[in-house]
């Protein structure tokens, strides 16, 4: 039985836990960049934004490993090569407020692996991406910060 | 909710503790325009918040792809980054 601690549980300091990832993120992103940069000559400026989409996100769930169940979502994605596409629009016309329950499920469907999670493990998984994302486009905006310049 | 039964019920503290948790991740400017915070309000900002981050991923990828495209890969830029992963 899951116990509620475990929200907070080895936890105590996330910006530890993050530090460390932060080094394997930058490194998996700035290899990948190299390899993308060696291998493309000749193909498009779209193509080349797609897979250098891609290893950002596989540099996210690389470094977060297999305790989050959003990088495990993310990594059976990755390999199994199906396309990466988080939704938009998620609401058909213009709906009028709505309760939490519904936020919640639009929630799910932001969040890689968000469909099998109760709301508490929800919102815990939540925090964990948003972090790990913020640290993948700040690092993205150091790279393009330091090579134009 | 849960279908694990009456002892995963969340209680109005967890939520609590997790709202201001999720509150916390909010850049300033975002916690701002939503004031006092109701749930529904909190988790509304965050699914935002989230499809912003996901457009600038996609948005820097373009342009780390521009760039690219001016690179070859002897230029310093490229010196930079091999050192950078050298280290």
């Amino acid at each position: 039985m899951e116990s509620k601690s475990s929200t907070t549980g080895n936890r105590d300091n996330p910006n530890r836990n993050l530090h460390g990832s932060k080094t394997m993120m930058a490194s998996h992103f700035l290899r990948a960049l190299f390899r993308i940069q060696q291998t493309s000559t000749s193909s498009s400026s779209a193509g080349r934004s797609r897979r250098i989409r891609r290893a950002a996100y596989a540099s996210m769930a690389y470094s977060a490993g297999t305790r989050r169940a959003w990088s495990r979502a993310l990594l059976r994605k990755l390999r199994s090569r199906a396309r990466l596409r988080f939704p938009r629009r998620l609401s058909r016309a213009a709906t009028p407020q709505r309760r939490d329950m519904d936020q919640a499920q639009v929630l799910r469907k932001l969040v890689p692996g968000g469909p099998s999670m109760d709301d508490c493990k929800l919102l815990e998984e939540t925090a964990d991406y948003i972090r790990f994302l913020t640290t993948q486009v700040r690092l993205m905006q150091t790279v393009m910060d330091s090579v134009s310049s | 909710m849960s279908s694990r039964g009456s002892s995963s019920r969340i209680t109005d503290e967890e939520i609590n503790e997790l709202v201001s948790k999720l509150q916390s991740l909010l850049p300033e400017s975002r916690r701002r325009n939503i004031g006092r915070a109701s749930a529904s309000k909190l988790l509304k900002e965050t699914c935002s918040y989230i499809k912003s981050l996901h457009r600038d991923v996609d948005d820097l990828s373009d342009r780390l792809s521009a760039l690219m495209a001016t690179m070859d890969a002897n230029s310093p830029q490229a010196d930079i980054i091999r050192s950078l992963l050298r280290s």
